[in-house]
C-alpha cells in the first residue's frame, strides 16, 4: 500500500501546481484531474511526441500528470459546478491556483465548499498569496523567480551578462511548499477531524528558497553578488568550475583540508604521471605530512597554510584539465574530495548510479502500443513504494467513471 | 488549537541545510524536534554552526547566522556516542520518537551501532529518514556531496546559462533547500503511513536523485525523441521553450546592475507589449507572429533591451502591469525583503529569540493555515541548551543523574 492510497485529490489543471498534484498521485492518492472542456493549455506545451503537436501529444503534460485520472468540467456553467460540488464531497483535497476571486464568484471556494466536505483540506497557490493584490497580476514562471530573488544568486562573474533562472524551477519550489503543507494538514486532519484552508504564496517560497541570499541580509544586511557557477556570495569566492579535456565541465567541489586528503591528491597526481606538470607539488607533500588538523583561519596569513591550500586547488584544477570530466569525478571521488561532473540531465539519466537506484521507470502507453521511460522516484520510501500507476490522461478519458458516481 | 505536528519528537541528527531545513518545517508546526549534536566535538559537524554571516563582532560555535536560520524552534542536546551511557540514553531517546532524522554520509550512524535494523529492535515502528547526496545504495553511494555536487551531477547546473557559455549553474545550494523539503515530505508521507498501518519505515533519501527528477520534459524528449539538452545553442535558460514564448526574457535596465523580466505568453500580450513600446521595430513584419519572434529572437531581445535599458526596472514594471503584460523586477535582497511590502505583510519574516545573538529575523514558511498555522519563535539552539530541559522531563533523569553522566563525560 502506498502512503496516499485512498486519499482523493481534486486538482484543478494549472501549469503551477502540476508537479505538487503528481508528487501525491505517484504516492497512492487518487488524483482528479479538472479540466476545462477545451483542455489546460499545457496540452499544447513542447516538447512534443515525434516532435508533432497534438492535445496528448505534449511530453511536458505527460510528465507532469502521470498517476493522474482526468475529467472535465465547465465551471462556468451551473450544472458543472454542481458535478464538481459533488466531486469535492468525495474528496480530501482541493488543490487550486485559480485567479484569486475566481472560486468565490463561483460559490466554490472554501467556506462554500466545507457546506458539502466540512473537513476539506484546501490549498491555494498564488503569486502572492490571497490576500495581497499584487496576486491579479499575470505571471510566468520565469516573472516569479526574478521577483522572489533566485535569479538575482544565479548568473555569471561577468554582471554585464543578465542573471539567469532556472526553468519551472519557481513552479516547482511553489509545488513543493504546497505538498509540505497538505501532508501536514493530513496529518492533524486524521486525528482531529478537522480541515482548514491553506493559503501559498509563490514568491514567498521563492524568497525562502535563496540561501544566503536572504539570510545575509537579514542578519548582517549585506548583499551577496552571483558569481559563475558557485554560490553568490558577499565577498568574491575562488572558481570551482573548470573546464576538462572533454570540453564538458565539472565542480572541483571542496578542496583538500585534511593532510589525508594532501596525501591522496599527491598520490593521484603521481599515478596520473602530472606531478611534474604542477610546481607546487612540493606544497602538496607539504600538506601530506603536516602536523596535525589545519586551522582555516590562517589561510591568507601564515604562508606555508596559504602555500598547501593553494597547491590544493592548483592540483585540482591541473588534473581537471587533463581528464575527461567523468573521470575526474570519479577520481576526486575515490581520493575522498567532494567533486561532480557536470552532466546534462540526459548524461545524468543514462548514468550507472543513477541507473542501479532505479531513475528510469517504464510505462505503459496503451494508447501507442509502447512503453516510455520516465524518471522515476525523489525518494526510495521502502516501505510504502512510490509508484507511476498511470500515464497522464487524455482530455476527459474518465469522465465516465469519476463522474458517473457522483 | 494545538499545533499541526505537536503529537510528534523527532530525534534528529540532522545539520548544514539539506537536513535541518527539513525538520524546521516539523519544528514550525509543533513537532518536538530534539537535535543531537556531539559534545566533543562542540557540534562542529554541522559548519554553519561557526560560519558567516554574524550579528555582530563575536565569532564562534554559536553565532552562525546560517545555522540559527536552519534551525529555529528546535531544542538541542548533546550525547557522547562513544561512550556507553551516551548510547544508552540515545536508545532511551530513540523509544519515545517517532523519527529518526539523519543527513551524514552513509554509514555513519551504522558505525554507532544504530542502523535501521537496530533502531526497529528499539522501537518496531520506528521511521528513519536518511539524506545523503547519492543515498546509501547504488555505485556513488560512498561518495561525498553537498548541494552544488548533488546540482552539477543530476543536471541542474548544466541546465541553467547562457548559449555558448559555460554553465551559470546555481547561485546557491537549490539542491540543498530542495533536498530538505523532499526529506520533509518524505517524513510526512511516512508518518501518513504509520498513522494508517501502524508501520514503520526507512526512507533512502539522495537529493542527487531528487534533483534529477526536476528536469522532467528535458528528460522525456531525450527518452522519447532522443533530443539531448546537450546541443548547439542549448541550454538557453532564460528563453522559455515549453511552451515556446517571445519575447521571454531578463532585460538590462537603468541601474546598478538592475534587470526586468518579462515574459509574453501569447499573441495578446505581444500586441500589448508593442503597444506600449509605440516603436517602428515592433511593426517588423518578422515579429507579427510567434514563429517569426521565436526565428529572429536575437533581433527582437536587442530592440526590448534597448527600450527597457532607457528606464528603471521599476518603472518597467509599472508601465507592463498596468498594460496587463507579465513583468517582474529582478529583485535584489534589500528590494525583496524589506521595501517590497508583499513578503513583509506575509509574515514571511519572523523574529526568533536566540540565547547569544538575541532577535533575528529568519525566513518565515511561505504559507499560512486557516487554523494551525506555523510559529517560529525560539531561534537555533545553543549547544547543549536543552539538556536538562530534554532529559528530565523526556526521560525522567534527575538532577543527580545529569550530574554523573557529565562525570563521564557522557553528556
Amino acid at each position: 500500500m502506498s502512503a496516499l492510497t485512498g486519499v482523493r485529490v481534486v486538482e484543478l489543471a494549472h501549469e503551477s501546481i502540476a508537479l505538487a498534484g503528481k508528487l501525491l498521485a505517484d504516492m497512492g492518492a487518487d488524483v482528479i484531474l479538472v479540466e476545462p472542456p477545451a483542455g489546460d493549455p499545457a496540452r499544447h506545451y513542447a516538447p512534443y511526441l515525434d516532435d508533432t503537436p497534438g492535445e496528448d501529444r505534449s511530453l511536458y503534460w505527460w510528465h507532469y500528470h502521470t498517476s493522474k485520472r482526468g475529467v472535465t468540467l465547465d465551471l462556468d456553467d451551473p450544472r458543472d459546478r454542481e458535478r464538481f460540488r459533488a466531486l469535492i464531497a468525495t474528496a480530501d483535497i482541493l488543490l487550486e491556483a485559480e485567479p484569486r476571486r475566481r472560486l468565490a464568484a463561483l460559490g466554490l471556494d472554501y467556506g462554500d465548499l466545507t457546506t458539502v466536505r466540512p473537513d476539506l483540506l484546501h490549498a491555494a497557490v498564488t503569486p502572492y498569496g490571497r490576500n495581497d493584490g499584487k496576486s491579479d497580476r499575470p505571471f510566468t514562471d520565469l516573472t516569479v523567480m526574478a521577483a522572489g530573488g533566485p535569479v538575482w544568486n544565479c548568473g555569471y562573474d561577468d554582471h554585464s551578462l543578465p542573471p539567469v533562472r532556472g526553468p519551472q524551477q519557481g513552479y516547482h519550489t511553489a509545488s513543493h511548499f504546497a505538498v509540505l503543507s497538505l501532508l501536514t494538514a493530513l496529518l492533524y486532519r486524521n486525528v482531529s477531524g478537522e480541515g482548514q484552508f491553506i493559503d501559498v504564496s509563490m514568491h514567498a517560497a521563492c524568497n525562502v528558497t535563496t540561501e544566503a541570499g536572504s539570510y545575509s541580509w537579514l542578519v548582517a544586511g549585506e548583499t551577496v553578488q552571483r558569481q559563475t557557477g558557485r554560490h553568490a556570495a558577499v565577498n568574491p569566492s575562488s572558481e570551482t568550475q573548470e573546464r576538462c579535456a572533454d570540453g564538458r565541465h565539472a565542480n572541483t567541489g571542496v578542496p583538500p583540508r585534511t593532510p589525508a586528503e594532501f596525501g591522496r591528491l599527491l598520490q593521484w597526481l603521481r599515478e596520473l604521471e602530472l606531478e611534474e606538470a604542477l610546481p607546487e607539488a612540493v606544497f602538496l607533500q607539504m600538506g601530506a605530512e603536516w602536523d596535525g588538523p589545519f586551522d582555516l583561519s590562517r589561510i591568507g596569513r601564515d604562508d606555508a597554510v596559504t602555500a598547501i591550500f593553494g597547491a590544493g586547488r592548483e592540483a585540482m584544477k591541473l588534473i581537471a584539465s587533463r581528464l575527461p570530466a567523468q573521470d575526474f569525478f570519479v577520481g576526486c571521488q575515490r581520493a575522498g574530495l567532494a567533486a561532480g561532473a557536470v552532466n546534462a540531465p540526459e548524461e545524468a539519466f543514462e548514468d550507472e548510479h543513477f541507473k542501479a537506484r532505479g531513475i528510469q521507470v517504464p510505462v505503459s502507453h496503451d494508447e501507442l502500443g509502447r512503453t516510455v521511460i520516465y524518471p522515476g522516484a525523489p525518494y526510495r520510501m521502502t516501505g510504502s513504494p512510490w509508484r507511476i500507476s498511470r500515464r497522464a490522461p487524455r482530455l476527459g478519458e474518465h469522465n465516465e467513471e469519476v463522474l458517473h458516481d457522483l | 488549537m494545538p499545533d499541526a505536528l505537536s503529537s510528534f519528537r523527532i530525534c534528529d541528527f540532522t545539520g548544514q541545510l539539506a537536513g535541518a531545513g527539513a525538520t524546521k518545517w516539523l519544528a514550525s508546526f509543533g513537532a518536538e524536534v530534539i537535535r543531537i549534536e556531539d559534545p566533543v566535538r562542540q557540534g562542529r559537524w554541522d559548519i554553519l554552526r561557526g560560519l558567516p554571516p554574524f550579528v555582530d563582532e563575536r565569532r564562534g560555535i554559536e553565532m552562525g547566522g546560517g545555522f540559527n536560520n536552519h534551525n529555529t524552534d528546535k531544542r538541542g542536546i548533546t550525547l557522547n556516542l562513544r561512550t556507553e551511557r551516551g548510547k544508552e540514553l540515545l536508545t532511551r531517546l530513540i523509544e519515545v520518537s517517532d523519527v529518526v532524522s539523519e543527513n551524514f554520509a552513509k554509514g555513519v550512524l551504522e558505525r554507532w551501532g544504530f542502523g535501521y535494523e537496530r533502531l526497529k529492535e528499539i522501537k518496531p515502528d520506528i521511521i528513519y529518514v536518511s539524506n545523503c547526496g547519492f543515498g546509501h545504495e547504488g555505485p556513488y553511494s560512498d561518495f561525498k556531496s553537498w548541494g552544488p555536487i548533488a546540482q552539477a551531477v543530476s543536471g541542474l547546473t548544466f541546465s541553467n546559462g547562457h548559449p555558448g557559455l559555460e554553465p551559470a549553474g546555481w547561485g546557491y545550494s537549490y539542491m540543498d533547500h530542495t533536498g530538505a523539503y523532499y526529506m520533509a515530505i518524505a517524513i510526512l508521507l511516512a508518518l501518513v503511513h504509520r498513522q494508517r498501518t501502524g508501520e514503520g519505515q526507512w526512507v533512502d533519501l539522495a537529493c542527487a536523485d531528487a534533483a534529477v527528477t526536476l528536469n522532467g520534459p528535458a528528460l522525456l524528449d531525450w527518452t522519447v525523441n532522443g533530443r539531448p539538452l546537450r546541443r548547439e545553442g542549448s541550454p538557453d535558460s532564460n528563453r522559455n521553450a515549453w511552451p515556446a514564448m517571445a519575447p521571454h526574457g531578463i532585460y538590462p535596465s537603468r541601474g546598478d546592475d538592475d534587470w526586468v523580466a518579462v515574459a509574453c505568453r501569447d499573441q495578446v500580450d505581444w500586441e500589448t507589449l508593442a503597444g506600449v513600446i509605440g516603436a517602428d521595430w515592433c511593426n517588423d513584419p518578422r515579429f507579427a507572429d510567434l514563429p517569426g519572434r521565436l526565428a529572429d529572437q536575437d533581433a527582437l531581445d536587442a530592440h526590448l533591451g534597448d527600450w527597457t535599458r532607457e528606464r528603471t526596472k521599476y518603472e518597467t514594471e509599472a508601465l507592463l502591469v498596468d498594460a496587463g503584460v507579465p513583468v517582474a523586477p529582478v529583485q535584489k535582497p534589500e528590494e525583496r525583503i524589506d521595501l517590497d511590502s508583499s513578503t513583509g505583510d506575509f509574515g514571511l519574516w519572523p523574529t526568533a529569540r536566540h540565547r547569544e545573538m538575541g532577535d533575528v529575523r529568519v525566513d518565515g514558511q511561505p504559507v499560512h493555515f486557516s487554523k494551525t498555522d506555523w510559529r517560529i519563535e525560539r531561534g537555533a539552539p545553543c549547544l547543549g541548551e536543552h539538556g536538562e530541559d530534554v532529559l528530565t522531563r523526556v526521560l525522567g533523569l534527575t538532577a543527580d543523574d545529569l550530574a554523573q553522566l557529565r562525570e563521564e563525560g557522557a553528556i
